[in-house]
């Protein structure tokens, strides 16, 4: 490793919790903790709270834990006795500074991955308590400044990168006129009603990344897809509403891109390579709204490649060279079961597939998911210290020869550039999409 | 509304070789129909960055960079997004709006089709269009772009205050409003949804956001007295010019008039309601439990229930009958009154009333094909694509537009001859 694991670590100032607990008081905060256990939590957070027997089991599969020298304050277990237990213990008359400390663990320093529910005796979900916790500093006004700014940004665009109406569909077709330079008939078919597949992504692509809106748009065009995209609002299919507890805002924002699936009148969703918005759609923002399973069948990139190639739709022309090691990202293995289409899709797409251990629903989170990296550069280090397992993880794969990461979710993929670049892991690190694009069949590229 | 009593309903067929017209450029694109069908229309692609219009086989005398979103009116103008050396317009019939724009879309028309307006970006400021005529002021941003039913009145949720990312205590103070006509309220709230504009055009309501927690409705700036902790779109009475929306307390949702409920029970979720054409009728789709999905009218749920939705609510003209489509896993379900169609279909449209209320259409798909269904009965043609079928004034007519084969079709044949 090129830096030592081992730092003392600086809580970040904060001006979102900062400003927040400034205009607290105990009787203002026991209003609104006991209001949120009361009124908004039932049996499920009962059950919890009373089976726990404080065992410690939970600590084990925590990351945080584990890179932090087996800290107990970083043990699942211990970041609930720091917010919710006392919370409870205390029938929510706990103090401003209290609240401060409640608000960095609960949205830095759990990514809220659910490998610790898998540890529990009991098959506690601790990450469900967290989200309680978040729910409490959200109605306190004390959430991390960057992460609330995004769901303002949700709130006004239905984005999460506050992409105006206007830069959508235009940054949709100036995508589709690069892609024609290379298949000169290619379309982003945009508002096409009855078209078979809806396809969403989340704000960061047309923000920072629209060359994967071109290579999803190859690969749709290629595999022959009846596709759209829409030009309306509910594009986006990330919330981070749902992880700063602002439920009603996630239901707003699922709700639009529901209903604009809906009005397209597609048979079903394909999402983008993005975890924790296949959670939102597929769990949290569904549920709330009323629906015990989504409205419309909700594809992830991953099962979506898994039947292009399976299917014949798309054939790859010479397999990716480089050996790669493949991370299973929290949703959509853990929480979505696609760990087994996940491999398959690696293996054939690429020449050498190296398993880094623990694997599937147990690999270590990227800790940059629930929310974590979207509360900003204030706690880059803590996501980076907060993760030393997953370098030395890494590090092991590449003993066995790996050279390429791929990470097919979002978060992952940054949380995992920053863990790369901080321990000096040598990794590149690539979506599927990068790699379906590089070695698939093509046409040439001769005017139509 | 559209009269259709000058289109040509005599019983027949009429046929454009749309298929034709691929021979003759680079691509074709999703045809669209005129709503009395006499007309099929495309956008064309000649070469690189340029496009027309084809209709009837007949294209379109400009050419532009890029063309999208091409749509009938419902008075059966032909409209499309068009940009021309960088700047975009809406082109009517082939003609452009002189007045050109960094960027349009969002396309609105009147009930009648007599007006259209657009939402507009010039220099990174945002506003309206209208028959070529913009907003006078414009704004950093906007969003939920509405045009009145008659045509003569816009609006927006637009940006009143500046603000920079990261700014969010400055945000929740309140930099959003709405504007009437370009035109934004005094008032300043954390965020302005889903706009409404009443029927003789004096108010316009939306759903707001006073903080962070408390939702309710404004009503020309003016909040509901009451708030809750979550509303969904408001729609006006079509007589009484009072404002309705979905408001959540306690977990369940129920429809308030300006603030005060007017339904007896409660649901899991309720929305999209819609009056009936004379106001004596209020309908709903709610969520009577968890997971299961119907329409509820005046407050009374249908028994029959639906697993994952329920859309595309919609009133015959006598108001007496309600229709929506219902999906049931992976299939789709035309429901009348509270009972489904005997039909599992792939994907079913908006239904359409006779105007006497006695026969409802749909569009439908069943295995990979299109088809029309009216009264629960296939039409026995599997065609490659139809547009939403229309009835004849007095209700023993149907109007049916198809391609089939590569050739467009728009036929008027008895109702009977599908409904029996």
């Amino acid at each position: 490793m090129t830096e030592p694991a081992q730092q003392s670590e600086t809580k970040a100032q904060d001006k979102g919790i900062e400003v927040g607990i400034s205009k607290l008081d105990v009787e203002r905060i026991e209003k609104v903790v006991t209001g949120v256990l009361k009124g908004e939590t039932g049996a499920r957070l009962k059950a919890y709270v009373e089976t726990c027997i404080h065992c410690g089991l939970c600590s084990e599969a925590c990351h945080y834990y584990l890179s932090h020298d087996k800290d107990p304050h970083y043990s699942p277990v211990g970041k609930v006795k720091q917010t919710l237990w006392e919370m409870i213990r205390k029938k929510g008359r706990v103090s401003p500074e209290f609240i401060k400390t409640a608000a960095v663990i609960a949205h830095t320093e759990c990514n809220m991955c659910k490998r610790c529910a898998q540890y529990c005796p009991f098959g506690i979900d601790i990450a469900y308590i967290i989200s309680v916790v978040r729910r409490i500093i959200h109605r306190l006004g004390a959430t991390p400044l960057y992460i609330q700014d995004t769901a303002h940004s949700h709130s006004v665009t239905m984005n999460q990168m506050w992409v105006k109406a206007d830069e959508w569909p235009d940054t949709l077709q100036w995508q589709e006129e690069e892609a024609q330079a290379e298949i000169p008939t290619l379309r982003i078919p945009l508002e096409k009603e009855g078209a078979e597949v809806m396809y969403s992504v989340i704000g960061p692509e047309p923000k920072f990344q629209a060359q994967l809106i071109y290579q999803a748009a190859i690969i749709m065009d290629v595999a022959g897809v009846n596709w759209t995209m829409p030009a309306t609002i509910g594009w986006d299919n990330s919330d981070m509403a749902m992880y700063t507890g602002d439920n009603e805002l996630m239901g707003r924002i699922k709700r639009t891109h529901f209903e604009t699936a809906a009005r397209l009148k597609v048979k079903k969703i394909v999402m983008g390579e993005c975890g924790h918005a296949f959670r939102s759609v597929y769990d949290m923002g569904n549920r709330w709204l009323g629906w015990k399973m989504p409205p419309i069948r909700i594809v992830h990139a991953i099962e979506f490649y898994y039947d292009l190639l399976k299917e014949g739709r798309i054939k790859i022309v010479k397999k990716f060279d480089q050996p790669v090691t493949l991370h299973d990202p929290c949703n959509v293995v853990r929480g979505g079961g696609l760990g087994e289409k996940s491999r398959y899709v690696a293996n054939a797409i690429c020449e050498k597939v190296i398993e880094m251990v623990p694997n599937y629903e147990h690999n270590y989170c990227c800790c940059a998911g629930g929310g974590v990296i979207n509360c900003g550069p204030p706690y880059k280090m803590t996501r980076v210290n907060g993760n030393r397992v997953k370098a030395e993880q890494l590090f092991s794969a590449k003993t066995k020869g790996a050279k390429v990461l791929i990470a097919p979710c979002h978060n992952c993929h940054s949380g995992l550039h920053d863990i790369v670049h901080h321990y000096g892991v040598g990794l590149d690190i690539k979506f599927f999409a990068d790699i379906i694009y590089a070695c698939m069949e093509k046409p040439e590229a001769t005017e139509a | 509304m559209v009269d259709t009593t000058n289109w040509d309903w005599s019983p027949g067929e009429k046929r454009i070789a749309f298929g034709e017209w691929a021979g003759k450029y680079r691509w074709v694109e999703e045809p669209a129909a005129s709503p009395d069908g006499e007309t099929v229309a495309a956008i064309v692609n000649i070469d690189e960055g340029e496009f027309s219009v084809c209709a009837n086989g007949e294209q379109w005398e400009s050419v532009f960079d890029k063309i999208w979103h091409l749509r009938f009116s419902p008075a059966g103008r032909l409209t499309a997004l068009v940009s021309e050396t960088g700047e975009w317009t809406v082109a009517v019939d082939g003609s452009p709006w002189e007045a050109r724009f960094g960027y349009v879309w969002n396309p609105l028309f009147s009930s009648s089709g007599e007006s259209i307006a657009v939402a507009i970006q010039q220099d990174m400021q945002y506003g309206m269009a209208v028959n070529g005529a913009a907003w006078q002021d414009t704004f950093a941003n906007a969003t939920y772009f509405i045009l009145s039913p008659d045509g003569t009145r816009t609006a927006a949720a637009v940006q009143t205050v500046d603000f920079d990312s990261g700014e969010i205590h400055k945000f929740q103070e309140g930099t959003f409003s709405a504007a009437l006509d370009g035109k934004p309220w005094d008032a300043n709230f954390v965020n302005v949804w889903s706009l409404a504009i009443s029927p003789d055009g004096s108010k316009l309501a939306a759903e707001v956001r006073i903080n962070l927690y408390e939702y309710t409705i404004a009503v020309n700036g003016k909040p509901w007295e009451k708030t809750f902790s979550c509303v969904w779109e408001p729609a006006f009475h079509p007589t009484r010019n009072s404002a309705v929306a979905p408001v959540r307390e306690a977990g369940q949702w129920t429809l308030a008039e300006e603030g005060s409920p007017i339904w007896q029970r409660s649901f899991v979720q309720l929305w999209q309601q819609a009056f009936s054409p004379d106001g004596s009728r209020l309908a709903a789709v709610v969520a009577p439990r968890y997971g299961r999905w119907t329409v509820a009218v005046d407050g009374s749920p249908w028994s029959v229930t639906f697993a994952d939705m329920v859309t595309d609510v919609v009133f015959s003209p006598d108001s007496r009958r309600v229709a929506a489509v219902a999906k049931d896993g992976e299939i789709y379900k035309v429901v009348a009154d509270g009972s489904a169609w005997g039909l599992a279909l792939d994907m079913a449209w908006q239904p359409v009333f006779s105007p006497d209320g006695r026969h409802l259409a749909a569009k439908v798909e069943k295995n990979g094909r299109y088809t029309i269904a009216v009264d629960g009965r296939l039409w026995d043609r599997e065609c490659q694509a139809v547009w939403d079928p229309a009835f004849s004034p007095d209700g023993s007519l149907v109007l049916l537009k198809s391609l089939e084969d590569g050739v467009y079709f728009r036929r008027v044949i008895p109702v009977a001859d599908i409904a029996g």
